[in-house]
Parts: structure tokens; C-alpha cells; sequence
């Protein structure tokens, strides 16, 4: 026999082999595939083995591991076949296959992350891009630039915590837009995601440093239609078709200025104790940014309008995850970790 | 703000429920934070009639009495006040009823006498004091009525949010003005009770002096006050307020003092101007001047502190002394008491910023130097003297001594704004109609003059100083019109030009690395102690032991694992991206003025891990921890995370430090082993930290496709003795060398020293893999530079194959 009459044997044997073990769906047919297979007394592939002498003594080597890599890919397929049909038949089962999977650490993100990049991508979507800036500031970038009147009530929302004269940690990421407008020429649409800090004492519902994340919109003709617009669509994209309540407001930085309620999340409208009866929710502060924040950034507020908004991812990751208290963000309980990453 | 429902209503008519005054303040001016029903705790009380009432045979000042409280059966009540009387109506409180100060009404027997119920004197009810006994009603109203029904004591408090730039909400004039403006309604000052018949009219004068009785004002410091008005009343009678001005102040939260203070305190929260009585008996030489503070100065305030007064604040002194701290607190040399029967009577106007610094500088905040630091109507004042001089004149009777002096020396002038139509409808991003916008602002006071086409010269009112500019108008004329009417439809806009900040990629590479790896980031502060590499001050923080910034993210992470261990918690796996701040010393010219440095700030990822290395399982029942080689790999996973482009090395350090991260060369971190304050349980804690701001990198690259091998391969395992001196590192470096491109890869697999190995050396097990990318490798070929790399490693480094 020559080699090549012999390989055509072998695969002729492996492509039936593979078909009879796939036909077997019991285990006693599938025992049967075996025997007729690799029985010792007559199966298929002995039978081959006994050819093997017939080849030419420089072929045999190549002809012996072809068969043998025939038997083994049998076997191999045998097995398989039986463990299928095993799993299959619960009678047949030696395993206790209640018993618990092999599991593995899972990573996660912080709730205040995930709440911020899931405004980013939001934003994205509408051409925004990212920006960061530094959290220690000099007054002129915190207030001055952004119109805070010097020594007026408006600051008292603003309690400081400073590093020196003039020397501050940010209030807010405000100055993020006035150094993005000194760098960049608009179209501006970014949005700056960072801490913030304010002198206030850590309990429940406040914390001295806090994750915020700012908008701004800077263009030729950008109007408060514009502003309304995006953040009606921001907040359907984010808390599902929702309704939403514009109102005024009062920021320094913005003119005119408006704060942006949705339906409350947890009455639907309806009023609860969660939104004092009102069933709204107050979700974040805007407004047109005041010609004289733009000028002061060095661009030309005859030209330029814009818009800008501010929220606070850490009370909706609150709200989303029925987390009671502040604290439990920055804690890193792993505990409360761990049930994030589920 | 704390404003009443009912006050509201006595400025303006309205319908509104009081969730509809909620919504349409909210939705107009200013947020109403809450509502709170009044004498709410008054809903169990009746109006009960005495039907019958004889002495009580064991007491001399008990009466017993029956009582139809409307149930059907005349009720026995004990009774103790002397002014019962029979049908008369009264307050009453049944069986089961709970008084406003938490008393609980009982059946039960008095001296002997049964007793279903209690009949209820003001005091008892929360209305004010007591006059003769108990509280005679003189309405009419069948009995059994709830009282709340039947008297107009129900009230609603609303709790307003009035921010910073609309000073004329803080009080229920400026409220109802809006609502008035809203409803269509007339806004009107409350005709006053009891009138009595004197004219009384504030002589204005462009001056800073003048006369009013016997009494000299002036202004000395004419900066620090704008406008100076003051009235003398004499005869008075200082005693308690009448009902409805204790129930006005109590349904803001004001607690009545004395007929005259609670004017003041009625003028202030419903005209939104504070005002300051003085006994005049106690001001020497009827001389008042407003004046700098001078030297030294000490005042004992109303609230009993002595205070020294700082330099620059604004007083109100008499010829010998100061007798208030000016816009802020009143001195108690010349409190109005129960002894006083005449008055000076100031309203003034202050200037905000001084009276911000002084009561800063002071610690304080008073509802007076909350309205002054904000701004008052200055043109109010006039009226407002008038108008509290009258009502201290009906609720304490005494006459006026000549006509108030009202001194202002330099009349504020309008500042009209030019107001151009097209511009507004260019920012509001729809067209605004000229009749309706002029319509709309005439309804809250201000003055329009036409100047051209869709040109406006508008006069803000006196009360609006936060209007300057067009674009405080833009926002007037759209909040009028409403928020909501404008148009929610996204229009066309550019794309951003601003490109992502770099770090933006670096800090999403490695937060997704490290959450791969099964480690739960945090979010913590950046607060701590002093020391250990901690250089940035906080100079007013919360507290001291938290003063400064930290210099690396570990040690957060390391104070948080500790936490976490406090609470039983030994598997932790954190990590942060947060920012690590160093003393600055750069002097960059910025704008603004500037006496400090700025730190310099470094974006760090740090990483800490503790613990079991994988969740227990039934297959494994000791689970192993963390070691130096998990650290290892983390540390070189982040560093690549970070620097994808660059060439990432982690190189043996010294002490705690493992190992030194170096990127291109540069050490940007380390990975080391930590010492925490960990219970005995606790097993050992690895942390990373890197800075990735380190180095500059463009955009990552992304690699290439390299061809899979078709070709086989060949696999030698070389079992090697190595003296201890020998690093893996130059072991592998060699075998690379000698093996040259066909290696294509070298694994270490096994590391063993002890039984069978000589002493100073180890064993150290590599896998090499040979393959040619286009054709079968010869055994020679193989063998060949096996041979060649044994031969080095026992030539160079003294390593020799282990014989098995
Ligand atoms: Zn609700």
C-alpha cells in the first residue's frame, strides 16, 4: 500500500468515525460507536494499525502518526460526546451541579464616575468634548473672572477653603470655562468634570469636597432656546422621557439664569416627602454666560454667546442608587464597593 | 425667607391655594423650599358655649360649668378662670385633644369634680398672652365649629429661597408686588388698625444734618450711609402687642418682645426695611451721628455680648458714645424696655460692603444686616417712616414730636438702559414682541421710553438693583413671559473645536485596566495630617488634624483600607484617580493679583491590595493572598495603560519600595509593600502609585498585525543552577542575546532553592519556544544555539545547566 492510499484510509476513517459518535444520543449507542471504533477485537482503527506494515519502511514513521493522531482526535471526541450526554441526563450526574461557579474579583467603577460618564456620553453625542483644569485657583479665576462682585452676599454661597491670599481650591469647576475660552476659539462645547471644594462640614448631605461637572457652550448666535433645548434633551436621554421645568435663578456668571427641575424620580410627579409635595426634582443650575465672564476670558461678547450649566453627579448617583447619605461615597466600604460591581 | 400666607394676602388679593402661591412664586422669582401649615396643632379645639356656671363647693376660685361643645349632651367642665361667663363662646379642648405645648386633655376629677374637657385661654392655645383668663370669642358660630374654622388664625408659612440678587423678596411687600404682577391684582400697604388722627409727613432734605423734635442728626460718615431718616415719638406706653401683630410675627417665626420692638420687626419682615428704636432717654445730649467707629470702641449689644468695635465699621453714637453698631445690632444702653415712653425711630439705608465687612468681621448676622448687605429701596424710606411711625402710634398711642427728618444728601440718580430689542431676541433665541415685553415690565415697576425702533430707554425700579444691564433685562423679560413658553427644539450647532485634554484617554486606559484587574475604585478627600510628603496648607480648614493635601493617593488608600480592616473587611482592593498636590513655587504671571503661589498639581492613579486573591471556592479551601508579584503585575499594567507608547520598566528599589516604575527612563512611580495599622488578621497590603502627567504623550498608537506562525515550533526547557548573585533579569538578557531572533518567547516557570540545590545558588527553570517564520526549524539549528546560550551563561554569569 502506498502512503497516500493509506492516508485516504485514515481520513476516510476519521470522517466516519466523527459521524457515527455524533449520531449516538444514548450512552449504551455511544459505547457501541467506541466498540466498533477502537474495539480491540474488530474495530476500525486496529484494523488500520494491522496495515501499517504494508508501507514502505522510510513511510512508516509519517503513516504511524497519522493514525495515531486519527485515534487520539476519536477519543477526544468520544469523551466529549459522553460528557455531553451525561449533562444532558441528570440521573447520570456524579457532580453536584448546585454547588457554587469558580468566581473571579469584579472591578468596579464609583457611582459618581458612572453617573459623569454617562452625562459625557450624552454630551458627546452633541459635540461636546472634555476639559480639565487644576483644583487649586487664584481668586481672579474663581470669582473675579466669573463675575463675582467683590465682597457680596453671592459669595456666602461660596464658603472657601484657601491656601493662601488670593490662593484657593476651586468653589466649583467654573474657572475650567474661563481657561478653555482663553486657550480656544469657538466653536466652544466642553464639558469639565472635577472636584470642587467648599468650607462645609462633612455630614449626610454635605461634603468639603465634591465631584461637579460643567457645561459651556460658546458660539456665533448661541441662545437660551439652545440651552433649554440641550438640557430638555440631556435629561430625556438620561432619566428616560421625562418632564422637565426651567425657573429662574441667580448665578453671578449667567444672565439671565435658570434652574432646570425634572419630574421627581421617586413619585413621578405625583409629590412625595422626597420632593416636599412639589413633585419636582431641582437637577442643575444654568444659564447664558454674562458678557462680561466672556470678555474677561479675552473674547468678544458683542460676537459671542453662550451657555453654560452645572450639576452634581454625587446627588443623582444618590438618587439612582437609594443611597441615604453622603458619606458613603467617599467611605470606600468595600462592601458598598462590592455591591456597585454586581 | 419666612413669609405668611395671610400677610401675602393683605398686601394683594388673591385666590391662589397655598401650593399654587408655591408653584408661582417658584416658577417666577424665587424658591419656595416648603410650606408649612400653621396652628395645625389647633385642630381639635371647638368652639364650645358655657351654658352654665356655678362655684365650685370645694375651691374659691374654681368654677364649675356645663359646656355645649356641640356633641349633643352638655358637657361638665372645672373651670378656673374668673372671667367665665355665662353664654359666652370659648376655645374648648375635648377629651383626647393635645395643646399646643404637648398637654394631653384627660377625663379626670378636679377637687372632687368631674372634668370632660378644658376651656382655653390664648397662652394655653399658642396666640399670645394671657388677658383676663380664658380666650372670650365674640364671633358668631354655632358651637362644636373647629376653631380654625371659625377665627382667621389659619396660616401658611412659606419658606422662600430668596437668592442673592433679589433683595426686594425679603419681605412680603416685594412678594406680593410679584404676585400682583402675576394675577392682575392691586398691591396695597395694609390700612392700620386703630388709626389714631395725626398727619405725619417726613421732611426730606439734601443735607446732612437736620431737626426732627428736639433731636440733631447727622451723617459724618456719608459713604457707610446713603440715606438717613429718623422720627420722635413721645408718650408712649411700652407694653404687649396686639393679637394679630404677635400672630403676623409668629407666623414668620418672630417671637413678640414689646409693641414697640415688634413694629420694627413687622416693618422689617413686611417692608423689607430694618428700622431701630432707641430710648431717647438714654441718648445723650438728643444727639445722633452716624459716624466711623473711633479708636477703641465698646458696645454692649441687645444680645448681651460686649463687643470691641472694628476698625471702619459704621456706629450710631450719641454726643458721648455709640449707641448701635449701624445696620447690624442695636447697643443695650438704649434698648426700648418696658420703662421707655419715647423713642427715636431710625430708618436708614447703609452701605452693603461696609456693612458686610464689619459683620464679618464681627461673626454676626442679624435679618437686619442681611437686608442691608443685599440693598434696601433707599426711595422707599420717606414712606416707610411715615408709615411706622403711625403704627407705633396705634399700637402704643403717644404723639409725634414735629415731622420726621430725612436726611439724603446724595439723591441716588436713575441709570436708564438702552435696551435693543433684536439684541435680546438674539440671545433668548426667539423673537420677543415690544408691546408685551413693555406690557410685562410696567407690571413690576419698571419705566419704559421708546428711543427708536425695537429701542428701548427702560428705568429699573428703586427696589431692583440687581437690574444694570441688558442683559438683566434679557432675563426680566423672559422670566416674565415664562421659562416654558420658549421653544425645547435642538437646533443646528458646530461640533467643539476644543480637542479632549490630554489625560482625558490616560485616565479612562487605566481606571478600565485597573477595573479589569478586579479592583473597585474610590473617591475619597485629598485631607490629611501634616507630614509625610503633605506640603499644601489649608489655612481655614475644617479641621486640624485634616489641614493639608496630600503629596500621594496611597496614603488615602491606605487610610481607607484601614477603615475597612476597623470593619472586619481584609479582601481590599482599591484604587484612585485623583490628584496629588505639591507647594508651588511658580511665578507665573497670571492674571489678578496674586501674593501666593499656586501648587502644582499631578494627576495620580494609586492602587492598594490586600487580601484573598480570588473569591473562596469549595475546590480550593486556602485561597492565597496578594503578594509582591500581583503588585508587579499591576503596577506594569497601569504603567502601560498609561504610557502605551512608551517603554515600561519596573526596576528593583530599595527598602519598602519594590520596585521603582520607569517609563522611557524616567521613574514616574512605584510599586511598594505598605504598612498599615492592621489587626494580626489582616494580611499583608501591596500598593501602587504612578503620575501620569509624567512624561508628554501624543495620542497611543495602536500595534501593528504581526503574521500568526504557520510554521512549527520548538520547545527546550533549560533547568539552570544560578549562584544567588545572578539576577533573572541578566539571565534573561543573555538568553535573549545568545538565542537571537528565532527565540520567540522565554518564560521563567519554576524558581527552587533548598534540598538537593548547593547552598548560594538557586534553581531557576526557563521555557525557551524556537520558530522560523517560514520554514521547519532543524534540530541542529536548535540545538546548535542551545549549546551556544549554556555555554555563555556558564562563561559570563557562572550559571550551569542542571544535570537531572
Ligand atoms: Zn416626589
Amino acid at each position: 500500500m502506498t502512503l497516500s492510499e493509506f492516508q485516504q484510509l485514515v481520513t476516510t476513517l476519521a470522517a466516519d468515525g466523527e459521524k457515527l459518535i455524533d449520531a449516538a444520543t444514548t450512552a449504551s449507542s455511544l459505547e457501541d460507536a467506541r466498540t466498533s471504533l477502537l474495539g480491540r477485537k474488530s474495530g476500525r482503527l486496529p484494523e488500520l494499525f494491522k496495515q501499517l506494515p504494508s508501507l514502505a519502511p522510510e513511510e512508516l514513521r509519517e503513516g504511524g502518526s497519522l493514525i495515531n493522531a486519527v485515534k487520539a482526535k476519536l477519543e477526544a471526541r468520544l469523551e466529549d460526546r459522553r460528557r455531553q450526554l451525561d449533562a444532558a441526563s441528570s440521573s447520570k450526574r456524579n457532580v453536584d451541579l448546585t454547588m457554587p461557579a469558580r468566581r473571579q474579583w469584579q472591578g468596579s467603577k464609583h457611582p459618581v464616575t458612572l453617573v459623569i460618564e454617562e452625562i459625557e456620553e450624552i454630551f458627546r453625542e452633541l459635540g461636546f468634548t472634555i476639559a480639565l483644569g487644576p483644583e487649586a485657583e487664584t481668586e481672579w479665576y474663581n470669582f473675579t473672572s466669573l463675575n463675582f462682585p467683590p465682597d457680596h452676599p453671592a459669595l456666602d454661597l461660596h464658603d472657601t477653603l484657601y491656601l493662601g491670599e488670593n490662593v484657593m481650591l476651586r468653589t466649583h469647576t467654573s474657572p475650567v470655562q474661563i481657561r478653555t475660552m482663553q486657550k480656544f476659539k469657538p466653536p466652544i462645547r466642553i464639558l469639565s468634570p472635577g472636584n470642587a471644594y467648599r468650607r462645609d462640614f462633612f455630614d449626610a448631605s454635605h461634603a468639603p469636597m465634591f465631584a461637579q461637572i460643567e457645561g459651556l457652550a460658546i458660539d456665533d448666535g448661541v441662545s437660551f432656546v439652545d440651552l433649554k433645548a440641550t438640557l430638555t434633551h440631556f435629561a430625556n436621554q438620561f432619566f428616560g422621557k421625562t418632564k422637565t421645568r426651567f425657573r429662574p435663578s441667580y448665578f453671578p456668571f449667567t444672565e439671565p439664569s435658570a434652574e432646570m427641575d425634572v419630574e421627581c424620580q421617586l413619585c413621578h410627579g405625583s409629590g412625595c416627602p422626597g420632593c416636599k409635595g412639589t413633585g419636582w426634582m431641582e437637577i442643575l443650575g444654568s444659564g447664558m454666560v454674562h458678557p462680561s465672564v466672556i470678555n474677561a476670558a479675552g473674547l468678544d461678547a458683542d460676537r459671542y454667546t453662550g451657555w453654560a450649566f452645572g450639576m452634581g453627579p454625587a446627588r443623582i448617583a444618590m438618587l439612582r442608587y437609594d443611597i441615604p447619605d453622603i458619606r458613603i461615597l467617599y467611605d470606600s466600604d468595600v462592601r458598598f464597593l462590592y455591591q456597585i460591581s454586581r | 425667607m419666612n413669609a405668611s400666607y395671610e400677610w401675602l394676602r393683605a398686601f394683594v388679593p388673591f385666590s391662589l391655594s397655598p401650593t399654587e402661591l408655591r408653584d408661582l412664586l417658584t416658577s417666577r422669582c424665587a424658591t419656595v423650599d416648603d410650606l408649612v401649615p400653621l396652628q395645625a396643632d389647633l385642630g381639635a379645639i371647638v368652639i364650645a358655649r358655657v351654658v352654665e356656671a356655678t362655684r365650685h363647693p370645694n375651691s374659691d376660685h374654681l368654677w364649675i360649668t356645663k359646656v355645649d361643645a356641640g356633641t349633643g349632651t352638655l358637657l361638665d367642665v372645672v373651670c378656673g378662670a374668673a372671667n367665665v361667663t355665662v353664654n359666652t363662646l370659648y376655645p374648648f379642648a375635648p377629651v383626647g385633644a393635645v395643646l399646643p405645648g404637648g398637654m394631653k386633655i384627660e377625663k379626670r376629677k378636679i377637687r372632687g369634680e368631674n372634668s370632660e374637657g378644658m376651656l382655653c385661654s390664648a397662652k394655653e392655645l399658642g396666640l399670645g398672652e394671657d388677658k383676663e383668663g380664658i380666650m372670650a370669642l365674640t364671633l358668631i358660630a354655632e358651637p362644636g365649629t373647629r376653631f380654625l374654622d371659625a377665627m382667621p388664625i389659619g396660616d401658611t408659612r412659606l419658606v422662600i429661597d430668596v437668592l442673592p440678587n433679589r433683595p426686594d423678596l425679603l419681605s412680603h411687600e416685594g412678594l406680593a408686588r410679584e404676585i400682583a404682577a402675576a394675577t392682575g391684582g392691586t398691591m396695597s400697604r395694609p390700612e392700620i388698625a386703630e388709626e389714631k388722627p395725626f398727619v405725619i409727613r417726613t421732611h426730606t432734605v439734601k443735607a446732612t444734618s437736620g431737626k426732627v423734635g428736639d433731636i440733631t442728626v447727622k451723617i459724618e460718615d456719608t459713604d457707610g450711609c446713603m440715606r438717613y431718616a429718623g422720627a420722635v415719638l413721645t408718650g408712649l406706653k411700652v407694653g404687649p402687642s396686639p393679637d394679630w401683630l404677635v400672630r403676623r410675627l409668629q407666623a414668620v417665626g418672630l417671637r413678640s418682645i414689646n409693641n414697640v420692638v415688634d413694629v420694627t420687626n413687622y416693618m422689617l419682615v413686611g417692608f423689607g426695611q430694618p428700622m431701630h428704636a432707641f430710648d431717647l432717654e438714654r441718648i445723650a445730649r438728643g444727639t445722633v451721628v452716624v459716624r466711623k467707629t473711633r479708636g477703641e470702641e465698646l458696645i454692649k449689644t441687645l444680645d448681651g455680648v460686649d463687643r470691641t468695635l472694628p476698625p471702619g465699621a459704621v456706629v450710631i453714637g450719641d454726643a458721648e458714645r455709640a449707641q448701635a453698631i449701624a445696620g447690624i445690632i442695636g447697643g443695650s444702653g438704649s434698648e426700648v424696655s418696658d420703662g421707655t415712653t419715647e423713642i427715636f425711630l431710625e430708618v436708614a439705608a447703609f452701605n452693603p460692603a461696609s456693612i458686610r465687612a464689619t459683620r464679618r468681621k464681627l461673626g454676626i448676622s442679624t435679618d437686619a444686616s442681611y437686608r442691608f448687605e443685599r440693598g434696601v429701596d433707599v426711595e422707599a424710606i420717606p414712606a416707610l417712616v411715615d408709615y411706622a411711625a403711625r403704627l407705633i402710634l396705634s399700637v402704643a398711642g403717644g404723639i409725634p414730636q414735629g415731622n420726621p427728618v430725612d436726611l439724603y444728601p446724595l439723591p441716588k440718580r436713575p441709570q436708564p438702559i438702552s435696551l435693543k430689542l433684536p439684541r435680546v431676541a438674539r440671545l433668548l433665541g426667539e423673537p420677543v414682541d415690544a408691546i408685551e415685553v413693555e406690557k410685562n415690565l410696567r407690571t413690576v415697576g419698571f419705566r419704559i421710553a421708546p428711543e427708536a425702533k425695537d429701542v428701548f430707554k427702560i428705568s429699573p425700579p428703586s427696589w431692583r438693583h440687581d437690574v444694570r444691564g441688558d442683559v438683566d433685562l434679557a432675563e426680566e423679560i423672559a422670566r416674565l413671559r415664562g421659562y416654558d413658553t420658549f421653544s425645547s427644539e435642538l437646533r443646528p450647532f458646530r461640533p467643539s473645536a476644543v480637542p479632549d485634554a490630554p489625560l482625558v484617554a490616560v485616565m479612562e486606559r487605566v481606571q478600565d485596566a485597573l477595573v479589569a484587574a478586579g479592583l473597585n475604585e474610590i473617591r475619597p478627600m485629598p485631607f490629611v495630617a501634616e507630614g509625610r510628603g503633605a506640603t499644601v496648607r489649608v489655612t481655614n480648614p475644617l479641621a486640624e488634624d485634616e489641614a493639608f493635601l496630600r503629596g500621594d493617593l496611597l496614603r488615602t488608600l491606605i487610610s481607607r483600607a484601614e477603615y475597612n480592616l476597623a470593619r472586619m473587611q481584609g479582601n481590599v482592593r482599591l484604587f484612585e484617580i485623583g490628584t496629588a498636590f505639591f507647594a508651588g513655587e511658580d511665578p507665573a504671571a497670571l492674571p489678578g493679583p496674586r501674593k501666593t503661589a499656586l501648587p502644582r498639581e499631578e494627576m495620580h492613579v494609586a492602587a492598594l491590595v490586600m487580601g484573598q486573591r480570588s473569591p473562596t471556592h469549595f475546590t480550593k479551601a486556602i485561597q492565597p493572598s496578594y503578594d509582591e508579584w500581583d503588585i508587579k503585575f499591576l503596577a506594569e499594567n497601569a504603567a502601560v495603560a498609561a504610557f502605551p507608547s512608551a517603554a515600561v520598566k519596573l526596576v528593583p528599589g530599595a527598602g519598602e519600595t519594590l520596585w521603582d516604575i520607569a517609563v522611557d527612563g524616567i521613574v514616574v512611580g512605584s510599586a511598594r509593600r505598605l504598612t498599615l495599622d492592621a489587626p494580626v488578621w489582616a494580611k499583608p497590603a501591596f500598593g501602587l502609585e504612578l503620575n501620569l502627567e509624567a512624561i508628554e504623550q501624543g495620542p497611543a498608537r495602536s500595534h501593528a498585525y504581526k503574521a500568526i506562525p504557520a510554521t512549527p515550533r520548538v520547545q527546550v526547557d533549560l533547568a539552570l543552577l544560578a549562584p544567588s548573585s545572578v539576577t533573572a533579569a541578566q539571565i534573561d538578557v543573555l538568553i535573549r542575546r545568545e538565542a537571537g531572533d528565532l527565540l520567540e518567547s522565554l518564560t521563567l516557570f519554576d524558581e527552587f532553592s533548598g534540598q538537593g540545590i548547593p547552598d548560594g545558588s538557586r534553581s531557576l527553570a526557563w521555557a525557551l519556544t524556537f520558530r522560523h517564520p517560514e520554514r521547519t526549524l532543524k534540530d541542529q539549528e536548535v540545538q546548535g544555539r542551545t549549546a551556544k546560550i549554556v555555554n555563555a551563561l556558564e562563561g559570563e554569569l557562572g550559571v550551569r545547566q542542571r544535570t537531572s
